[in-house]
């Protein structure tokens, strides 16, 4: 059937802020599927509140609303826009959720939008648990005994039915938020307590527990004329009990035979038409008893999932693209297969490799949370891997995850490691438990009692104990280099060089000489959809250590592009948008992009981003072999290799930079000896200095001694890190001499090599955040950035302002002319990212990033100016003076002088506290934020409201406010507060806090400390929902019990809470335009337009 | 340490690797088979007596090997290409290693081969001849080459006979018996009478060197030809039992090696494919609903008719193409709009492969049901 011609108009809803659960995968699906609607001739209106993504490029729909993705405001922007039809299967659970609660509310309805992808009763029976299980029954599939509760009570007799240990899973959630296995009654308490806060229909299921069943993965589409194909099959490696989402999975499934595998298939073909799933895709997941086959239906997601993003990239089967297709009436079998051509998309991928992908973790950065995998996910990124056997592929995605290992036996053994420590450790699912596994086996513990410990596949197992095996030979070959069939041996089961000079106790560089002089290199082999069936028309291709390479000549002028690996906390999706951003603007510069990165998420990885695709690690070793592949292509081809781009995929390829420079790669851009002069300390403040620019006193210290010296000499507080570092890792703000002895002490590794930076800390500070871009000429000030929270909070954690609404001229002025200063003095070809600290008026230089920021795509967005594609372009030799001529830059002006009436843009960040039970939410200099939303308007209050919405919830207008603040606060907290009481919230405060605004003429209501344990504080109150805003400032140094406390609740209930003065004040300008009640949605192509009228005006005048 | 083993082509390119299953050599026609599952299935189906087969997927012996699964009493395979064997059996169903099973039934294999890059060659310059040597067999390249350009080729072979049961058996129909059905073996897999006898019918399963007369004894409510080995053009007495049984009218129905007999029988010709189809992936639209099915493959052969639709007279009256790869659009289906026979090219039995198309079974009880109506 040809597309539906009664469709002109389409409304597509992104997943909003990256969180846990929910990343970049929905980016990657939903700018394909705003690109295949828009060639289909379609006008396409997109919400989604995250500026960090590519979808939200103006080019990319006809109308984008980076707007909050609440029913109200989307609601809002359909009233505006009256789209035909709402496509909400493509933007994960926030998406399917609006969409939910907008036909609830009516709105469909009432402005006569279809649901197209999936209808509202199939979102139903996919999502609600027992009406799911109702379906998988009517099919003669079968599920595990469950139990549906909506109140604690009914949990508490359901268990009595089931036993412990007992799955809790709430409804319509992702990610597994609120739930877990309770092994106890107080377990259930807190875990079903929570699930029923979670779920948005406060119903929990509690399921018999069947941990340590085989666990796997379809992923189908189903078109309107009902042809059914299974795109990819996923198995985990570790069993049920750990969220998919943190298990190590494996494509295609390895474990099962043809007639368990069909038995599966005819299940999940049953199941997605009695669910009516009627176009698009949808993920099932399955539990196969390893004792007898018994297959047990977990639960299908009825959208485009994590995983399916997962199978795009493993199988080339673009799921989210056909997805789209189908949803606007095309069948399988009109719709061509990109990758090959000739074949129609109506076929099963079949795979000639194996696909492994692993999850990142952050839990270093939440001290405190359950460390422990379990059915809720955790892991904030992944990293995905391609090789030609199970071995190949699982470590080449260790190495990808850039996990402070580099794979097996690149880190030390725990002390006094044994058989029975290392199976007890293996035995309880964690971070990193595959480390266990192997060491345990390496110690001499049996494939079995490995099996027993961790009920992990026998096949998995003996694949590890090959290695362990093979292991023993490398260490036991005869001194000297390595003879070539166990060096060829060892590359065929993914060992790096690096881990084979760590078995042999020689270096890296040794072992790639050796390899190097026997001709031991990797090929590259082609994704193709077909296992080589037919001929690929896309160059999409993994390394493998086999006989053949597919690596075809080229004559054009390539460049290499370095993604950023797995996300991580303080390296998201901005930095793959950086990226994905210079392909597209080197491509139309006329040179051939090479794309190297191993992060299934991105768009970066999407095989039509780039000219050429290589899924591979991002470690000097597998990026050297790249560019010797596509030297070898440009010497047949007449090509060349010009350069290789490390800037803008975050510290991961800043990382490689000199390493790569030195081994003879062209770097282009920021020369390595430049970016060392912003990273390291000493060599950047020479460059201060130089240029005359003030920094906090600071110094650097390779032992306590020489810490405390510099602590005395520039005074507390200070503020200590590890020199390179994002995100501030194992930073922190230290009072005294004795938190500075805890510090040195938890900083395991000091040494000259890895000294600590010791900064005074400037208290009370404007912190401001510049992207620019320098050619060696001209200086773009792409946009200056002013702090909501005071310096002390990471840049990435802050929320911010565009532009900026406190700063004057005088002080823009200083900061242009300090930026030019930097960008000079370091060398910058590209782009600079400087936080600076205002402080009674000095403009301290807080660091300088020589490369893509955080803030990139916001600033982007806000300014209308695509910074990421001038950066890749000036780093290719195009001057900025060219770039203004050639309208890539405005031809006058820039960031740093916008029109008066420029619209105000708010980033906020989005945390992930809610994920980890008994965190402390208080903000600091470590990045722990996962994501951000931008709200964008006239005026700030409004824009900041925005920003609340779409990342917290709507703020209140009116209720009761609870105001507890550190003393050197309270003076500036009286405004505000006062203000929030006169717009009619009730105030309640602890006894010093009411004291002041008592004294001040605002009345008062008075609650106890948590700490004196009297139960007359606000932490019951607040669990019992009679708090709607909580305004707490840190209790300067020591124990914060109370303010822990409340926060906790604050992040249990859902309860907006503001932890800065500036924070408060920024809240309630917001409250005060929510009380006006003018909100109205723009999207910013009618922002951009207003903008450039408005910067035309203004050049006029003058 | 597996001892050393060496892939040859006909055109004289080899791959090195290790022995795998039996020592020793052995020849056939190369061809790859893109399955994730199913090398049990695969290596038990007669139709690939002769051949050497190369799976892409890497992994192979996962699973081991049980008593359920093989499609036949033995391997059929004459050669086994695979990259990475498993060591272990990971099944609760397993009962040996797949490794034991080709020793034990002397198939010749070679693993740690790089399979795309031999499937690769076999799509750009099509299936031919190869053979397979190890351990003390392993010679110098030419002499292998020679030796294996000396094999037989697969145009013109007639294989039926080799694969085809010596004596005539009955498969008991499931439940009430409701047909008669004569099933000329042609290297019949297990599956298919099981599917036959689930639609109730009694399958009477007669060798491929039965005569027409032979099958007609059986009183037959229907006559299945199966799928099996070799070239179709020399597979002459089959093709005559088909022609008596369509002249009675008695309902036809064939899979695979069957559809390319019923074509014949037609009048139809048939053709070698540069590299055939083997595999659980296929696309294969049905004409007359449009519907797409996923389904298994094996073939080498194919017959020659319009895939436009338009229905070819023959001396049978009128036959059309009822299904088409969407790959390629090879010719998948017949069906005889005349007289009351149907065929596909793929198949509907699967073992391995999806269950999309078991409908075809009923399909063809239905025929039988209608023709039974018609002469009462
Ligand atoms: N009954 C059960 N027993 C043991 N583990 C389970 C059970 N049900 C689910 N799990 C585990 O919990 C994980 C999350 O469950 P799932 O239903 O997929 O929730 P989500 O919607 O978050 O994906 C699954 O991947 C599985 O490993
Ligand atoms: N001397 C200082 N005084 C006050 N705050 C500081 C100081 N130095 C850093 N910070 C705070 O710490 C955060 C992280 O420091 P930064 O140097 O930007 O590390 P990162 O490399 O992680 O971005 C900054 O955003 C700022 O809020
Ligand atoms: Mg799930
Ligand atoms: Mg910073």
């Amino acid at each position: 059937m040809p597309r539906r011609t009664d469709l002109e108009h389409v409304l597509v809803i992104g997943s909003g802020p990256i969180v846990i659960g929910q990343a970049a995968e929905f980016d990657y699906s939903g700018t394909q599927a705003c690109r295949v609607l828009r060639a289909e001739g379609l006008r396409v209106t997109l919400i989604n509140s995250n500026p960090a993504t590519i979808m939200t490029d103006p080019e990319f729909a006809d109308a984008t609303y980076v707007e909050p993705i609440t029913p109200e405001y989307v609601a809002k922007v359909i009233a505006k826009e009256r789209p035909d039809a709402l496509l909400a299967t493509l933007g994960g659970q926030t998406a399917l959720n609006a969409a939910m609660a907008l036909h609830d509310a009516g709105v469909l309805e009432q402005y006569d939008v279809e649901l197209i992808g999936a209808d509202v009763d199939a979102i139903r029976r996919g999502e609600d648990r027992q009406a799911f299980k109702d379906v998988v029954d009517s099919v003669g599939g079968e599920s595990a005994r469950s139990a549906v509760c909506h109140s604690m009570d009914e949990c508490l007799a359901a268990v009595g039915e089931l036993g412990y240990p007992v799955v809790v899973r709430p409804s319509f959630t992702m990610g597994g938020a609120g739930g877990g296995i309770a092994h106890d009654e107080a377990q259930l308490r807190r875990i079903a307590g929570s699930g029923l806060q979670a779920s948005i229909t406060t119903e929990v299921l509690l399921e018999e527990s069947i941990l340590g069943w085989k666990e796997y993965e379809l992923e189908l589409m189903r078109d309107r004329a009902d042809n059914v194909v299974v795109i990819c099959s996923i198995e985990n490696l570790d069993p049920m009990g750990v969220h998919t989402g943190d298990s190590i999975t494996v494509a295609p499934a390895l474990t099962l035979t043809d007639r368990e595998y069909q038995r599966m298939r005819d299940l999940a073909i049953d199941i997605i038409r009695a669910v009516g799933v009627d176009t698009g895709g949808c993920n099932i997941q399955f539990a196969v008893n390893p004792a007898d086959g018994r297959i047990i239906v977990i639960e299908m997601n009825p959208r485009v999932s994590r995983s399916s993003a997962l199978a795009s990239k493993a199988t080339g089967f673009p799921i989210a693209k056909i997805a789209a297709k189908l949803a606007v009436g095309y069948t399988l079998d009109e719709i061509p297969n990109d990758i090959t051509r000739e074949t129609p998309a109506s076929f099963e991928p079949s795979l000639d490799y194996v696909v492994v992908k692993i999850p990142r973790f952050a839990f270093e950065k939440f001290p405190g949370a359950d460390p422990y995998l379990t059915t809720t996910m955790k892991s904030v990124g992944e990293a995905m891997a391609m090789g030609r056997s199970f071995l190949e592929a699982l470590q080449k995605a260790m190495r990808s995850l850039e996990a402070g290992h580099g794979g097996f036996w690149t880190t030390p053994d725990p002390d006094g490691a044994t058989v029975e420590s290392s199976l007890r450790e293996a035995s309880v699912p964690h971070d990193g438990r595959l480390l266990a596994v192997e060491r345990a086996l390496r110690l001499g513990a049996t494939a079995e009692q490995v099996h027993a410990a961790t009920a992990i596949d026998p096949w998995f197992v003996d694949q590890l104990q090959q290695l362990v095996e093979l292991r023993a030979e490398i260490v036991a070959a005869p001194d000297g280099p390595l003879e070539e069939e166990l060096l060829r041996a060892a590359k065929r089961t993914g060992c790096s060089d690096r881990q084979l000079a760590a078995l042999r106790g020689t270096t890296e560089a040794q072992v790639r000489a050796r390899r190097h002089e026997l001709g031991v290199r990797p090929v590259y082999k082609t994704v193709d959809t077909c296992a080589a069936e037919f001929e690929a028309r896309t160059p999409y291709h993994y390394s493998a250590y086999d006989e053949e390479s597919e690596v075809a000549p080229s004559s054009r002028d390539k460049v290499l592009i370095l993604g950023s690996g797995p996300n991580r906390i303080g390296q998201g999706i901005e930095f793959d948008y950086a990226c994905v951003h210079a392909c597209y603007a080197l491509s139309d510069a006329g040179f051939e992009t090479v794309m190297v990165n191993c992060n299934p998420e991105t768009v970066s990885t999407d095989y039509d981003t780039s000219d050429r695709l290589y899924f591979e690690p991002l470690t000097v070793e597998d990026v050297l072999e790249v560019v010797h592949a596509e030297q070898l292509s440009a010497e047949q081809g007449g090509g060349r290799v010009v350069g290789v781009v490390v800037q803008l995929g975050g510290q991961t390829p800043l990382k490689l930079a000199r390493e790569l420079e030195d081994l003879g790669v062209p770097v282009v851009g920021t020369p390595p000896e430049a970016i060392h002069l912003a990273e390291e300390r000493g060599a950047f403040g020479r460059v201060l200095a130089d240029a005359g620019l003030p920094a906090p006193r600071h110094g650097v210290a390779t032992s306590y001694d020489e810490a405390k010296s510099i602590a005395d000499d520039v005074g507390y507080p200070v503020l200590v890190r590890p020199s390179y570092v994002l995100g501030g890792r194992g930073m922190e703000i230290v009072y005294d001499d004795e938190m500075l002895v805890g510090y040195i002490r938890r900083a395991t590794e000091v040494t000259p090599e890895h000294p600590v930076l010791v900064d005074r800390f400037l208290e009370d500070a404007v912190e401001i955040d510049v992207d620019a871009l320098y050619d060696g000429t001209d200086l773009y000030l792409g946009g200056v950035m002013e702090h909501i929270e005071e310096a002390g909070i990471h840049s990435g954690d802050s929320a911010c302002s565009l532009p900026p609404t406190t700063l004057g001229r005088k002080d823009l002025e200083r900061i242009r002319h300090s930026t030019e200063a930097i960008a000079r003095g370091v060398g910058v070809r590209g782009l600079l990212n400087v936080q600076y600290a205002l402080q009674n008026d000095v403009l301290y230089v807080l660091e300088a990033n020589p490369r893509a920021s955080r803030t990139v795509p916001f600033v982007s967005k806000a300014t209308a100016v695509p910074l990421a594609k001038a950066a890749a372009r000036v780093m290719l030799g195009a001057t900025i003076a060219e770039l203004r001529g050639e309208g890539l830059l405005p031809a006058v002006g820039d960031g740093g002088e916008l029109p008066f009436d420029a619209p105000i843009s708010v980033k906020e960040a989005v945390l992930p506290f809610g994920r980890f039970h008994g965190v402390d939410t208080l903000l600091g200099p470590e990045m722990k934020s996962t994501g951000e939303v931008m709200g964008i308007d006239a005026v700030f209050g409004t824009a900041f409201a925005k920003s609340q919405a779409a990342a917290y919830g709507e703020l209140p207008t009116k209720g009761r406010v609870f105001v507890s603040v550190a003393n050197r606060d309270k003076r500036a907290m009286l405004f505000p507060v006062k203000r929030l009481a006169d717009l009619g919230f009730e105030v309640v405060a602890t006894e010093g806090t009411a004291e002041v605004l008592r004294r001040n003429g605002v009345s008062v209501s008075v609650v106890g400390k948590h700490s004196d344990g009297r139960g007359d504080d606000v932490v019951p109150l607040v669990m019992a929902g009679e708090i709607d805003l909580i305004i707490n400032t840190p209790w300067g140094v020591g124990a914060r019990v109370d303010g822990y406390e409340i926060r906790t609740a604050a992040v249990t209930r859902g309860v907006p809470c503001v932890t800065t003065v500036q924070g408060a004040a920024a809240a309630v300008q917001g409250i005060e335009a929510l009380v006006r009640g003018d909100i109205a949605v723009r999207s910013l192509q009618e922002h951009h337009a207003a903008l450039a009228a408005s910067t035309r005006a203004a050049q006029a005048a003058t | 340490m597996r001892a050393p083993a060496v892939l040859v082509l006909e055109d004289g390119r080899t791959f090195r690797g290790a022995a795998y299953g039996a020592v020793g050599e052995t020849f056939g026609e190369a061809v790859f088979n893109t399955g994730m599952t199913g090398y049990q299935e695969t290596l038990t189906d007669p139709s690939y007596h002769k051949q050497v087969v190369v799976m892409t997927a890497p992994h192979i012996g996962n699973t081991g090997v049980n008593d359920e699964d093989p499609e036949s009493g033995r391997i059929w395979v004459s050669g086994y290409v695979v990259r990475d064997p498993s060591r272990v059996r990971s099944s609760w169903r397993a009962q040996r290693s797949l490794d034991e099973e080709l020793v034990a039934q002397g198939v010749v294999g070679i693993a740690g081969v790089d399979t795309r890059a031999v499937t690769r060659h076999l799509r750009d310059r099509g299936a031919m001849r190869a053979g397979v040597f190890s351990g003390d067999a392993v010679a110098d390249v030419d002499t292998l080459v020679e030796r294996v350009r000396q094999s037989p080729e697969m145009v013109g072979a007639d294989l039926a006979h080799e694969v085809t049961t010596p004596e005539p058996y009955v498969v008991e129909a499931e439940g009430e018996r409701r047909f008669r059905v004569a099933a000329v073996d042609l290297g019949l897999k297990r599956a298919t009478p099981r599917y036959l006898a689930q639609q109730g019918c009694e399958v009477h399963v007669l060798p491929a060197t039965s005569t027409a007369d032979d099958v007609l004894a059986v009183q037959p409510d229907g006559v299945f030809f199966s799928n099996g080995p070799g070239d179709p053009a020399t597979t002459d007495g089959p093709v005559a039992i088909a022609q008596r049984v369509l002249e009675q009218r008695v309902p036809v129905f064939g899979i695979c090696f069957g559809n390319q007999i019923l074509g014949r029988a037609l009048g139809l010709g048939t053709y070698k494919l540069r590299f055939g189809h083997r595999g659980v992936n296929q696309p294969v639209m049905e004409r007359a609903t449009g519907r797409v099915h996923v389904t298994s493959h094996n073939h080498g052969f194919a017959v020659d008719a319009p895939v436009d639709g338009t229905p070819v007279d023959t001396p049978y009256g009128r036959v059309e193409v009822s299904h088409v790869d969407l790959n390629d659009d090879v010719v998948e289906g017949l069906r005889c709009l005349d007289v009351p026979a149907f065929s596909v090219q793929y198949h509907p039995e699967a073992a391995p492969g999806p269950h999309d198309a078991t409908g075809l079974f009923s399909s063809f009880a239905e025929l039988m049901e209608g023709a039974r109506a018609s002469t009462h």
